[in-house]
């Protein structure tokens, strides 16, 4: 397929944005059972704050993807059948819940409403934005990913890989920003986003490359041969009917060189594994609060890499019937 | 149920692209129109198109085989392009089963093309919205034209009369009988998509003879037979 550049910033920066969002309930639960230090509300609304700017940049590359984005609002509709008309929905949704997880964070709204249990788990509004918020994520992730794999004939798609693949990279991603956002501001929260951070990447590192195996063994069921219908093993095309280009031959290819392909995989490979986890690692060694910021950098900038791989390394059954020119 | 289609006749298709100008002449000038070109006389030109001729070749020289390909939109029975689309616009109509896009509610955002294993639909370069064949859907349901003219342009125009068009529900329909008794398929069965569109395949006129129908193995005489033959007229010879 021909990777888009709308379509690979939406999902990595909504990915992100997720993840960071993620991390912050978490951390905001886990402070919240004292099995970390509180943090102040200003820690959360600002966090969430740059989630929802991600979610909202993420929304504004998805409207570059439209030829008629005055109509997007139609999208909605049927979310009966369409994975995408169900992230449509879903992705308004989190955004709702973010805002307003930041913005009773930012007004101090945080009050607790009851307990659960003696001396236990203060609930307030924030914490029940923030779990209805993590439902919401987690359903956008699948719906995001299904988009891809409910297209059963891109068979490098249709795999549950590609489900595991967008939840674990979005959140290695959001929660290696919150190290990030945590160290930038010198709070001490830094090794237990980053724990999760690595946790999450090298998890998703399992998914990726069994991903990566599985397209490498993967024989398409579709062929020449079924593409027309003729049995023969020899079957050559000698004319696909025009002799420039046409939508079909645009859209279906990544059109770059072979040797490009491959050499985009090794970068991906690099930059979102081994380099933001050996950063994380040695930001923990120096206590470095720049360091984090570099390892999202690099792991975003690889997530970019992967989500182009992920397009180009798809190929459309259609591509068999535009073999050749003339 | 009515499903309206075309049965394409390889063994006569000649590769003339009749049909895929009638189809931009009729369409661009309709109701599905424009199909927009760009760049028309330059050097690189690009234009859509819901209908194309392409040709293979079929084995190795000299034994080989030049089969022109038509292909379009194949109207399936459980079309993957129609339950991804997110606005609707993308549908199948009840009544004849032709899979058509309503221009005013698409957005564009091309995701059916993807769901599409034959490569069937294409954007709009200008209009922006996606566009296949409609199965010329205003002429055939113009009850104004003859009825001899209610047909898809393409197959008006086909020469060599290599497009058949009807429903393909009713089995005693012109393309159901060559369907079925011409040996019709449909193309990449494997995703399930049931295309309403089939393909006749490409004929030899041959006759075949086995050896049993030249030389009588079970002649039941034979059995009985206790004549040593030295060269003799046989029992097959005389009691054929």
């Amino acid at each position: 397929m021909h990777p888009a550049l709308s379509v690979i910033l939406l999902t990595t920066l909504i990915g992100a944005g997720q993840g960071l969002f993620l991390a912050l309930v978490t951390g905001q639960v886990y402070a919240a059972i004292r099995l970390i230090a509180p943090q102040g509300t200003e820690f959360y609304a600002g966090g969430s704050a740059l989630a929802l700017g991600l979610l909202l940049a993420g929304l504004g590359a998805s409207f570059f993807h439209l030829g008629r984005p005055e109509r997007a609002w139609r999208a909605a509709s049927m979310w009966r059948t369409s994975w995408l008309s169900r992230e449509v929905i879903v992705l308004p949704a989190t955004m709702a819940m973010v805002f307003l997880y930041s913005f009773w964070h930012w007004l101090g709204w945080t009050q607790p409403l009851f307990v659960i249990g003696e001396g236990g788990l203060p609930v307030d509004a924030t914490l029940i934005f923030g779990l209805v918020g993590t439902v919401l994520s987690f359903a956008l992730y699948v719906c995001t990913a299904m988009i891809y794999t409910s297209v059963k004939f891109l068979e490098e798609w249709a795999s549950p890989y590609t489900i595991a693949n967008f939840i674990l990279l979005g959140l290695a991603s959001g929660f290696m920003l919150a190290a990030a956002y945590a160290a930038w501001l010198g709070i001490g929260l830094v090794a237990f986003f980053g724990t999760w951070a690595v946790i999450f990447t090298l998890l998703g590192l399992v998914t990726r490359g069994a991903a990566l195996l599985r397209n490498a063994n993967l024989k398409h069921r579709s062929s020449l041969q079924t593409a027309i219908g003729v049995r023969h093993r020899v079957i050559e095309q000698r004319s696909q009917g025009f002799t420039a280009g046409s939508f079909n031959t645009r859209e279906f290819f990544h059109h770059r060189s072979p040797e490009f392909f491959t050499r985009m995989r090794l970068v991906f490979l690099v930059l979102v594994f081994p380099v933001p986890v050996l950063l994380i690692l040695l930001s923990y060694a120096l206590a470095s609060t720049t360091l984090p910021v570099v390892a999202f950098a690099a792991q975003y900038a690889g997530l970019l890499v992967e989500r182009w791989y992920f397009f180009a390394e798809a190929k459309h059954p259609q591509n068999l019937y535009y073999q050749s020119v003339a | 149920m009515t499903q309206l289609a075309l049965v394409i006749d390889l063994n006569v298709c000649v590769g003339c692209h009749a049909c895929v100008t009638s189809c931009k002449q009729w369409n661009t000038s309709g109701w599905a129109g424009p199909m927009v070109d760009e760049n028309p006389y330059g050097a690189d030109p690009t234009g859509t198109f819901f209908n194309r001729v392409q040709t293979f070749e079929v084995g190795h020289y000299p034994t080989t085989e030049t089969v022109h390909f038509p292909k379009s939109c194949l109207h399936c029975e459980d079309p993957p392009c129609v339950p991804v689309c997110p606005t609707g616009a993308s549908y199948k109509r009840e009544d004849n089963g032709v899979v058509l896009v309503d221009y005013d509610k698409c957005i564009g955002c091309k995701y059916c093309a993807w769901a599409c294993p034959y490569g069937v639909r294409e954007l709009d370069a200008q209009q922006k919205v996606m566009k296949k064949c409609t199965l010329c859907i205003d002429r055939i349901t113009d009850q104004t034209l003859p009825e001899a003219e209610r047909q898809p342009a393409c197959v008006l125009a086909c020469p060599t009369n290599a497009r058949l068009y009807g429903d393909v529900h009713d089995p005693d329909s012109e393309v159901s009988v060559a369907i079925r008794e011409r040996g019709g398929y449909a193309l990449m069965p494997e995703w399930g998509t049931r295309p309403a569109n089939h393909y006749l395949p490409r004929r030899k006129t041959r006759m075949h003879v086995s050896a049993e129908e030249l030389q009588r193995a079970d002649n039941p005489l034979t059995k009985e037979d206790l004549t040593v033959y030295t060269g003799e007229e046989t029992l097959d010879d005389v009691t054929w």
